[in-house]
């Protein structure tokens, strides 16, 4: 669906995407993920043909960008760096008139098509008050409703829960697992990890414009091979199980290798009682810190961090 | 793209509101002279005003002779430096592109919407004030002559004006308010295009209409110069009041034939650079 080959984009002296090679399957709930000032929404521009790359290649449904970006555009439904609209209109008439821009959106259903957007994002029942009298979640899901407009195969969303309450999130969250089950890719970018865990199927993570890892999110999960357990009788368990025990923190044991039902076993045998109990898994959140430095938002002074880039 | 882009100068208050004061402002100005008779003399105060008096039908040039130095080409600025870099400010420059409306197409749809609104204000003024001219001064038959507009008043005190003056029926009238229209026209499109190409530099509307306002009040400064002659051919301002020219008999070409080529140049070299500049630029708004 989206093929990038050393895709490189240089703003004067600072690199800001350094030879990526992206690799997004059709089907996939993709989540792009890197810290603020990574070169994630420079990639997203890229994409869309908003931003020249200074080198390397992008395929989009196998057509280049930016050279027959025109082709794909009406296929992909996008997001970028959060919602705009004309704030003196309303939220209708915004719709319709960024239907209208370019060609090949059929004027007869418009009607039909902006009502369906804005019910699958739960604007079905909006008035006629202007925009910039919405609140930041009712602009979040105009946006997204703006992204839904031609039913894209593609959709490239930037931040899509950005603004939203909780419910407002978890609503967005099962809408593209539900559209991605009709058959819509998705490719979102994001720093909430926790939603990107719970949705997508694949993750890619840039730091300071580098792809420093690209997999699916089952696999990079897998447990470790190690068991994790909570005991309240921590000092007898670490001695039983002595030599097997990696780490210890009060009453949390990290068993080095083994079946959690067989160390489950040998602990209650030895009359030891176990609260928690359960296979090993990495987080979003470990790997995230273990891969990437910190953002660009953090300035720290040069004898303390290493300099800026 | 081009429905779309009239349908939002349309449905944008500030389009109505900036015509309406371009056309309130004659209207305010017919209002004092009618009440108080006190027309400036000839050749002092805008141009063609110390004729209206006595003479409604001369009004919509009058009236677009107050509004061209300043409200006129300020509310064109306005509106083309927004065109650009209003969508980019509002952050729906990139939603337009991704459509995807080509960028050539929508700097033209832009171009077309600023024509129409220059086009749209220009004949709002003269419409407007003809109206208030008809009622406030009413109507005689307007004389000519080579030293320019008399009115028939002063054309009948003055053998001598009367002698070397031609009679210009209402038609005739009408045909040379329509050149000057047109005139007036182009030459706010070439500050259009002033506009218009800053807006494709920027990110910001405000400073792209100043940028155009500044390159005006520039060339209008040395347009005055002596020393700045060997330039003031080329500069953007220097043929605007040609069009008074059309209220000549003969009508004196040569201005007008110059001030059209002047803003021909300046409008196919700006929206050439226009062009050029949006359609490589990284879209980072």
């Amino acid at each position: 669906m989206i093929v990038t080959r050393g895709l490189t984009k240089r703003y004067g002296r600072v690199l800001a995407v350094d030879h990526v090679d992206l690799d997004v399957r059709e089907g996939d709930r993709y989540g792009f993920l890197g810290p603020n000032g990574s070169g994630k929404t420079t990639v997203v521009r890229m994409l869309l043909g908003l931003v020249y790359a200074t080198g390397g290649e992008i395929e989009v449904m196998g057509r280049p960008v930016p050279s027959k970006v025109t082709d794909v555009l009406p296929q992909i439904g996008a997001l970028v760096e959060g919602p705009s609209c004309y704030g003196h209109l309303s939220g209708r008439a915004n719709l319709a008139l960024i239907d209208a821009s370019g060609h090949g959106a059929s004027r007869r259903t418009r009607r039909p098509r902006i009502a369906e957007a804005l019910e699958r994002v739960g604007l079905a029942g909006v008035d006629n008050r202007a925009v910039k009298k919405y609140s930041l979640g009712m602009r979040q899901r105009l946006g997204i409703a703006a992204a839904l407009l031609r039913s894209p195969r593609l959709l490239v969303l930037d931040e899509p829960t950005n603004g939203l309450d909780p419910q407002g999130i978890r609503e967005i969250r099962d809408l593209l697992a539900e559209l991605n089950q009709a058959g819509t890719t998705v490719f979102m970018s994001s720093h909430q990890l926790g939603e990107v865990e719970q949705l997508c199927t694949r993750v890619g993570i840039v730091d300071r414009g580098r792809l420093v890892l690209q997999r699916d999110l089952d696999e990079l999960r897998a447990p470790t091979g190690r068991v994790v357990l909570r005991t309240p009788d921590a000092d007898r368990a670490a001695a039983l199980l002595a030599g097997r025990v990696g780490q210890r923190e009060g009453d949390r044991l990290v068993v080095a290798e083994g079946d959690p039902a067989q160390v489950n076993a040998e602990l209650v045998t030895a009359g030891l009682r176990v609260t928690e109990i359960g296979p090993e898994r990495r987080s979003l959140e470990e790997l995230m810190l273990a891969v990437t430095g910190s953002g660009s938002d953090r300035i720290d002074r040069p004898d303390e961090g290493e300099p800026a880039p | 793209m081009i429905r779309v882009e009239l349908v939002k100068l349309a449905r944008r208050p500030r389009s109505w509101v900036t015509i309406a004061l371009l056309c309130g402002l004659p209207v305010l100005v017919a209002v004092f002279v009618a009440v108080t008779h006190l027309a400036p003399p000839p050749g002092q105060g805008p141009v063609l005003l110390s004729a209206v008096l006595s003479n409604g039908s001369l009004y919509p040039a009058a009236a677009l002779a107050i509004v061209l130095p300043i409200f006129l080409p300020v509310s064109v600025a306005v509106v083309a430096g927004d065109s650009i870099a209003g969508e980019a400010g509002s952050g729906m420059l990139r939603y337009l592109l991704a459509r995807p409306v080509g960028r050539t197409r929508l700097l033209v749809a832009k171009l077309i919407a600023l024509v129409v609104y220059t086009l749209t204000a220009v004949v709002a003024v003269a419409v407007t004030s003809y109206v208030a001219g008809r009622l406030l001064f009413g109507v005689q038959s307007v004389t000519v002559t080579s030293r320019g507009v008399t009115s028939a008043n002063i054309a009948a005190n003055v053998a001598a004006t009367s002698l070397s003056g031609t009679s210009l029926t209402p038609g005739e009238v009408l045909v040379r308010t329509v050149g000057a229209i047109a005139f007036i026209a182009v030459s706010m499109l070439g500050v259009g295009a002033i506009a218009l190409f800053l807006s494709t530099v920027t990110d910001s509307s405000l400073g792209a209409a100043m940028g155009a306002l500044a390159a005006l009040v520039t060339s209008q400064v040395l347009v005055t110069l002596n020393a700045s002659a060997s330039v003031s051919p080329y500069l953007p301002t220097r043929y605007w009041l040609a069009w008074v020219d059309f209220f000549r008999e003969p009508i004196l070409w040569r201005d007008i034939d110059r001030g059209f080529a002047v803003q021909g140049v300046y409008v196919a070299v700006l929206l050439a650079a226009a062009w050029a500049n949006f359609a490589t630029k990284d879209v980072t708004s």
